[in-house]
Formats: C-alpha cells, structure tokens, sequence
C-alpha cells in the first residue's frame, strides 16, 4: 500500500506545563474515512489545529502527499488541499450564505463569476440550495454546519478535517447529513473527523483512532475499538471495563 | 454585482454643484467635505472593509501633504510629479507600517494604539527636523497656474478633489467585486477561518492597508495644493486621524458611499454647531464625538447601515405577508 | 554628560516621575484586566481632573493633596456612570465598538475641556513647590517626594481592596472567569462600572499628584495617555506589578532619553519603546495574552 495521504509521526505540543499532544502518530489512507474520539479535554482539537497549520508543534512531523508540511503556514496546506472545519462554528455573519462559500471556491477560481457559479454547485451539493441567498446568521446550528461543510468543500480539498461537525444536531439532523458526508468520501475526499456523536462516528468511520490524556490508545476498526478494555475505562473511568464485562 | 453606475451618477451630480453655486465660503465648504470624505476613503479601505481600526491615519495624510510641499519648495519639484510622489510615499508608509504590525499579528486595540504611535512619533520628528521646516512649518509659495496644480478659481479645486474622489470610490467598488476583496472581507470577519479557506490573511491586510495609505496620502497631496502651508499639527495630528475614522463609520463602514455621505453629514453638523453657539475651540469635536457614541449605540452600520438594514426589514416582512 | 552627578538625579527624577505614571497606568490596566478594553478615554479623564485640581486650588484654595480627598471619590462616580450608563450600554460587549466608544469620549470630554477653558496652559503655585530635601549629593522637590510616596500608598490600599473587600473578590472574580462569576449571581455590568470607577480614581489621584510640578491644558492628557499605554503594554495588560515597575522604567528611560535627546525628542524615546515592545513581545515583561 502507498503511504498514506497524510502520516504524522510523534507530534508533541506543550502549552506551559500541560502536554496536550505527547507523541501522536496517526495516518489517514486516501479515499478513506479516518475518526478520531476521546474524552473531552483529550487533545483532539489540539490535533487538528497542529494538522491544519494553526499551531506549531513543539516536536514530530507531519507528512501529506508524500512532503513534509510541518512548517508550512496554514493558507499553504488549504491550497495543498488539506480543509478544516471548526467545531465553534462562525459563518462571516454580515454574508449570504452564497457569498460565504464563495470565499472559499476564490482559492480555486480567480473570476468572482467563476467563484459564484462553483459557490452554487457546492451549497446544492450540501442541501443549503434554497438559502444561498439568505443572510448567513439567519442560518439555524445545523445549517451552518452545513455551511462549515461547505465553504470547506468550496476550496477543492483531498484532505478534510471535520471537526465535531455533528455536535448540536438532533437525532433527525443526523441522519440528514451522514449520507452527505458519505457521499464526501464516495467522491474520493480523505475525511478524518472528530465527533462525540458515537453510533455516527462508528458507522461513518473504516478506521478509528482513540486519543486520551494527549496520547493514542487504541486504533483499529471501529469494532475493534468498541471492545478494547483502554478506550472504555478513558471514557468510563477506572474499573469500568470490568464492571461492563469487556473482554482485554 | 455592482456596478459602477451609481459612481458616475453621483459624481455627476456632484460635478454639476459649482454651475449653480457660486459663493466661494460654500465651494470651500464643499471642498473641505469632499477632502474629508477622501481621506475616510482611504481608512474605509484598511477599516471599514478590513476591519483593523487605524487610530492614526494621519501618518499618511502628513506624509503626502509634507512631501508634495518640501519636494516643490526645497527641491524645485513641479506640483504634478511632486503630487505622484506624495502619494507613493504615503503609500510606501504605510507598506511599512503594516508589514511590521501584520508580522507581528497585531490586531484590534493593540493595532489601533500601534498606529496611534507611529503617527505620534512622525509628529515629533517633523515638528523639529529642518527639512519639515520643524516648529514654523512649509510655506508653498503662490502661483495660480495650472502648471504648478494652483487654481485661481475655487470651482477648478473642487472638480479636481472630486476627480480625486471619484477614483477612490471606483477603487472601493472594484475592490468588492474582485477576489481580493471578498479575502478582505472574509479576514475582517473571521481571520483564523479565512486563513482556512487559503487565504494569505498577512498579504491581504497588508494590500489593503497599502491601498489605504495612498487615498489617506492623496488627501494630503491635496491639502498642501489646496491650503499651501503644512506644520507637524496640521499634518500628523489626532485631528485628521479622527476625521479619516469618522466619515466611513457614521457614513457606513465597508461601503462605498459611506465616507461621503459621512463627510457630508460631520461637515454639516460642524456648520450647525458653529451656527447655534459661535465660533469656538472644541466645538466641532465635542460634536464628532457625541455623533460617534449615538451611531454605534443606534447605528453601528452607519446611516448607509440603517437605510439599507430598513430596506431589508422591509423586503423580509413583504416576503412573509406574501408567504403567509 | 555621563557623569554620575548629572545621571543619578536625573535617575531619581525619572523614577518620582515614573511613579506617578504608574498610578495613571495602574488604572489603565485594571480596567483592561476586567473588562478586556484598553480605555482610550484615560488621557482625557486625567486632563479633567488636573482641571479640577486646578480649580479646587484656584477656587477654593485646596492644596492638591488635600482636593484629592474629594477629587478621587468625584471622579469614581464619573467613571461608574460612564462605564454603566454610557460605555458599556453602547458598545454591547463588541471589541470594536468598545474601541470607538471610548474614542468619542475621549473626544467630546477633552473638547468640552477647550471649549469651556481655551487651549491656555495652568500651573498651580504651591508655597512649597520648589522647597527640596537633600539626598546625598543632590536635592528632590518636596512634591515629588510627596508623590512618589503616595503613589505606593495608593497601591496599597488597591491591594487591600482587592483582596480583603467582597467587593474586591468579585472585581477579581469577573477577570478571571465572567461567565462563571455571572453565574454566581455577581451584577456584572455593576463589577465593571466598578472597575472602570477604581481605574478613573486612580487617575484623580495621580491628576492630584501632578499638578504642583506640572501644568494643565486640555491636550495634556493626550501625551500621558500614550505614555500609560506604554508602560501598560511593558508591564503587561492587566499585571499590576507590571504597571507599576513599568512605569518606574518608562520614567527612568524619558528622563535619560530627555537627557541626551532634548526635551522634544524625548517623548520619541518613550514611542519607540511602545512601538518595539507591540511589536517584539505584546504580552510584556509579566501580562498575560491579550
């Protein structure tokens, strides 16, 4: 197998005292969807921030594509292709929703017609179709995730970072935009998402990797992970594998 | 899209005035409005459309009007290049000042006080260096002819700040229709998440504020013209700082017309007050500064803000009494 | 010139002054601490109430150190109402509205200030304004002494209400933690009129201070505010050890810089040191991040 389309090795970052990322060493496989959980507080935003350019890391590297990113300045890694989402959403709220996205397709077309006209295909491909021309602050929470969704997906990535873009959707938002974010992955993006929402994160997801206290725990297939005895006392606290019956 | 045919209307209206106004204390007044409303031209630029709050434009203003006024007096420059070069070096200031600030990821009040300093530190020195003509000042000598950009007439002044101004609302409008305006924009709003979406936030500030310079600078190339005396007071002091920040937030940040209509609005406030309770220091600026505080209380769109916030109210409501 | 006679009081000198604008910084830095906005209306309060010392002095024949029993507790007032009634209703907690707002302040009370008193430059005559006490070789003004001392005075009891008053607990409480605090049941906008009311004492006192060596005219406060800027951004927002020993180096630094530049160039000293620290370390010698 080809390496993957993102690879980081041993990255550290300390803030002060606090080691919120010791040593990680995750990968995502092209085409595929990598998730990425942990109890709050585990350093998975940290994560992210370090992949996405927004914070230096203290040690490691981060690959992609084969080169070496690790200093690179984040607007560099969007036009590498490499999209975040944040999980605090903040449309540009004096925008349409239109004019949201089409800040994004400006990475890729010049021509402010060009960037319209793929602004349209990207807010129909995401189901925000009959609101482009809406204010963007009129947007209800799980229409602005959308429009996170998005304005990411505007910049043409191969690579996109969702981060807990689930969070604050009921049940029936949900199970709207999972078939999106499937169909992301159909189209042969890379997707690496951190979520909370379990059962989502599990069916989405081909290989999870677990993060608790700065460092991974666990990883494999979601299954696999399920059972591991780490990944239930991170979540369940001490002794709680044995009181669940886990097996080791 | 917009276009630019609200631009030519409005300068075509404009350019109209002096056929029917004859009075020079009006086309002065009007010249000083329209000189005002250029140099919030230029903050509207960095502030209104990039959202980083200068508090000390002045540093501009000073550079282009110092530089047209030394290069002709000390240097024999004609009044046409030297104009030119004001501009540019106003310009190159603020490229300057904006490549340190940016780098140093500078923002909101600690931009603001940063700009404030720098404007400050340019007074100091040209209140005492003898090329500045230090504590008296730089006299241009008078000579009402075309050739040395002076005009007899007041109405040729007029047309030639509101050519001034014309370009600079062309520039504003081109700006929001191009990619790096929407960058511009986008970095105001939100700067982490526009650097997401690959934008190069240091570049786009930094163009912005180097736009913003040259209009700022090209007010003062047209005070120098206009007044023929420049000091350290009048070319880097709070005064045209205030103004230059003024005009485009009570007019409307981010919007074209918005210095203009914000020129128009201080400038006939200041006329009022001086009306009502006479001719003294402070007057003007106790009213500035009292607009100020209402609009952002009431209108923190500016009075653009308000008219077309309304307009949209308006049009939502018909939506849903037609849906409802 | 580097001789130690002309340096070491030309040193004491920058510290008394110095002192003195740590206690216009201090107040800077409070109110920055708890309510996260730098207080462009700073220079024009401390204009103000130089007026108003000049005037209980004029008026009333208050020696300044005596008007600033009044002065102080006047000018917090004023700060509250600001704070309640003017800045925070209009500004609705945005960053850059909060800019502005304190900007027009700042204008329209420096403003009112020329109107009312012309640009003429005050001083107050004190009968013990150019008596001095000997230090060693050298002589310092009695006022000066008097200021310096008071300034740790002051200090002092912010410290003591800082730490020993309810008051004080929910001031600190609010700067660390405003959601939490709010939560609590702590009134908020009254803990920030509060602050802002504190802040704009400090700044009477040190009017109060200022007047016997200085002079009074509307601008005045302009040049002190940049120069409380400074030394808040030295010290650190919000850190009020930093205030305080920035502004014992700021003045050290003007009056070396004063020394050896002259009396106009320098000011550029204290400016160029603003500028420097912004942009090489923002957080200063003991802030936090802003």
């Amino acid at each position: 197998m080809a390496e993957s389309l993102l690879a980081v090795s041993n990255l550290t970052r300390r803030f002060g005292g606090l080691l919120a990322v010791d040593g990680v060493s995750i990968a995502a496989d092209e085409g595929r969807i990598t998730g990425l959980i942990g109890p709050n507080g585990a350093g998975k935003t940290t994560l992210f921030g370090l992949i996405s350019g927004f914070i230096p890391p203290n040690e490691g590297d981060i690959r992609y594509e084969g080169e070496t990113i690790t200093r690179l300045p984040t607007h560099e890694r969007a036009r590498l292709g490499i999209a975040r989402t944040f999980q605090i959403v903040q449309p540009f709220a004096g925008l349409t929703v239109r004019e949201n996205i089409v800040v994004g397709a400006h990475l890729r077309h010049r021509s402010r017609a060009d960037a319209l006209a793929a602004a349209d295909v990207v807010g129909r491909e995401v189901g925000l179709g009959g609101m482009l021309d809406r204010p963007a602050d009129t947007l209800t929470v799980a229409g602005r995730k959308r429009l996170e969704l998005a304005r990411a997906l505007a910049t043409e990535p191969k690579l996109l970072l969702l981060d807990e873009v689930l969070a604050g959707l009921n049940p029936t938002e949900i199970r709207e935009i999972v078939p999106v974010i499937r169909k992301l992955c159909d189209r042969g993006i890379t997707i690496m998402m951190i979520e909370h929402v379990m059962q989502a994160v599990m069916s989405l997801s081909e290989h999870i990797f677990v993060l608790a206290e700065g460092r991974i725990i666990a990883e494999g297939a979601p299954a696999q992970v399920a059972a591991d005895r780490g990944v239930i006392e991170a979540y369940l606290g001490h002794g709680a594998a044995k009181k669940f019956g886990a097996q080791a | 899209m917009k276009g630019i045919a609200p631009i030519l209307l409005v300068v075509a209206v404009l350019a109209a005035v002096p056929l029917v106004v004859h009075s020079n204390t009006a086309l002065n007044f009007l010249v000083i409005t329209l000189l005002t409303a250029l140099a919030g031209q230029g903050w509207n630029i960095l502030g209104g459309y990039g959202g980083q709050y200068s508090f000390g434009h002045a540093a501009f203003f000073g550079t282009g009007a110092y530089v047209t006024a030394i290069l002709q007096v000390r240097y024999g420059v004609n009044a046409w290049p030297g104009f030119a070069i004001g501009i540019a070096a106003g310009a190159l200031v603020g490229a300057i000042i904006g490549a340190l600030t940016f780098r140093a990821g500078l923002r909101g009040s600690y931009f603001a006080l940063v700009t404030l300093a720098f404007a400050e530190v340019l007074r100091i020195l040209a209140s005492v260096a003898p090329v500045t003509g230090a504590g008296v000042g730089t006299l241009i000598k008078l000579d009402l002819h075309a050739s040395a950009l002076q005009f007899e007439s007041r109405a040729v002044f007029y047309w030639v700040i509101l050519v001034l101004l014309a370009v600079s609302l062309v520039i504003a409008r081109t700006i929001e229709n191009t990619r790096f305006g929407a960058w511009l924009i986008a970095v105001r709003e939100n700067e982490d998440a526009a650097r997401a979406l690959g934008v190069d936030a240091f570049k786009v500030k930094l163009g912005a504020m180097t736009i913003s310079a040259a209009i700022t600078a090209a007010a003062g190339c047209f005070y120098a013209q206009y007044f023929l005396f420049v000091d350290s007071g009048i070319a880097y002091g709070t005064r045209m700082s205030i103004e230059a920040l003024l005009t485009p937030i009570i007019g409307g940040a981010g919007t074209v017309f918005g210095p203009l209509v914000g020129a128009l609005v201080v400038k006939a406030l200041g006329e009022v007050a001086t009306y009502v309770a006479g001719d003294a220091p402070g007057l003007n600026l106790i009213v500035y500064g009292c607009v100020l505080v209402l609009v952002i209380a009431f209108a923190p769109r500016g009075l653009i803000g308000l008219v077309t916030g309304a307009g949209r109210r308006l049009a939502r409501g018909k939506r849903e009494v037609a849906h409802g | 010139m580097f001789s130690p006679v002309i340096l070491i009081p030309a040193i004491l000198n920058g510290l008394m002054t110095g002192a003195v604008y740590a206690l216009v910084a201090l107040g800077l830095t409070l109110i920055y601490g708890v309510l996260h906005i730098i207080n462009f209306a700073h220079g024009a309060l401390l204009t103000a109430a130089m007026f108003a010392a000049f005037f209980a002095f004029r008026l009333l024949g208050l020696d300044p150190y005596v008007a600033a029993l009044l002065i102080a507790p006047l000018f917090f007032v004023l700060g509250y109402g600001l704070q309640r009634l003017v800045i925070g209703p209009a500004s609705r907690g945005d960053d850059r509205n909060m800019l502005l707002v304190t900007l027009g302040t700042a204008i329209v009370i420096e403003n009112v200030l020329l109107y009312a008193f012309r640009a003429d430059t005050r001083t107050i005559d004190l009968p013990y304004a150019f008596q001095t006490i000997g230090v060693g070789f050298t002589f310092l003004a009695i006022p000066r002494v008097i200021g310096f001392a008071a300034v740790f005075v002051v200090a002092l009891a912010l410290w003591a209400v800082m730490n020993l008053t309810d008051t004080g607990k929910a001031i600190r409480a609010v700067a660390k933690e405003k959601l939490g605090a709010e939560l609590s049941g702590i009134d908020v906008p009254h803990i920030y009129a509060m602050t802002f009311g504190l802040g704009t004492a400090c700044v009477a006192i040190a009017a109060c201070l200022l007047m016997p060596t200085f002079y009074v005219n509307p601008t005045v406060g302009e040049a002190f505010v940049l120069v409380a800027f400074t030394i808040v951004v030295l010290g650190g927002m919000g850190s009020v050890p930093g205030a305080l020993i920035g502004g014992l180096i700021v003045g050290v630094v003007e009056s070396l810089s004063g020394l050896f530049l002259g009396e106009s160039l320098g000011q550029i000293g204290i400016f160029i040191v603003f500028i420097a620290v912004l942009l090489v370390r923002p957080t200063g010698l003991f802030g936090a991040k802003a």
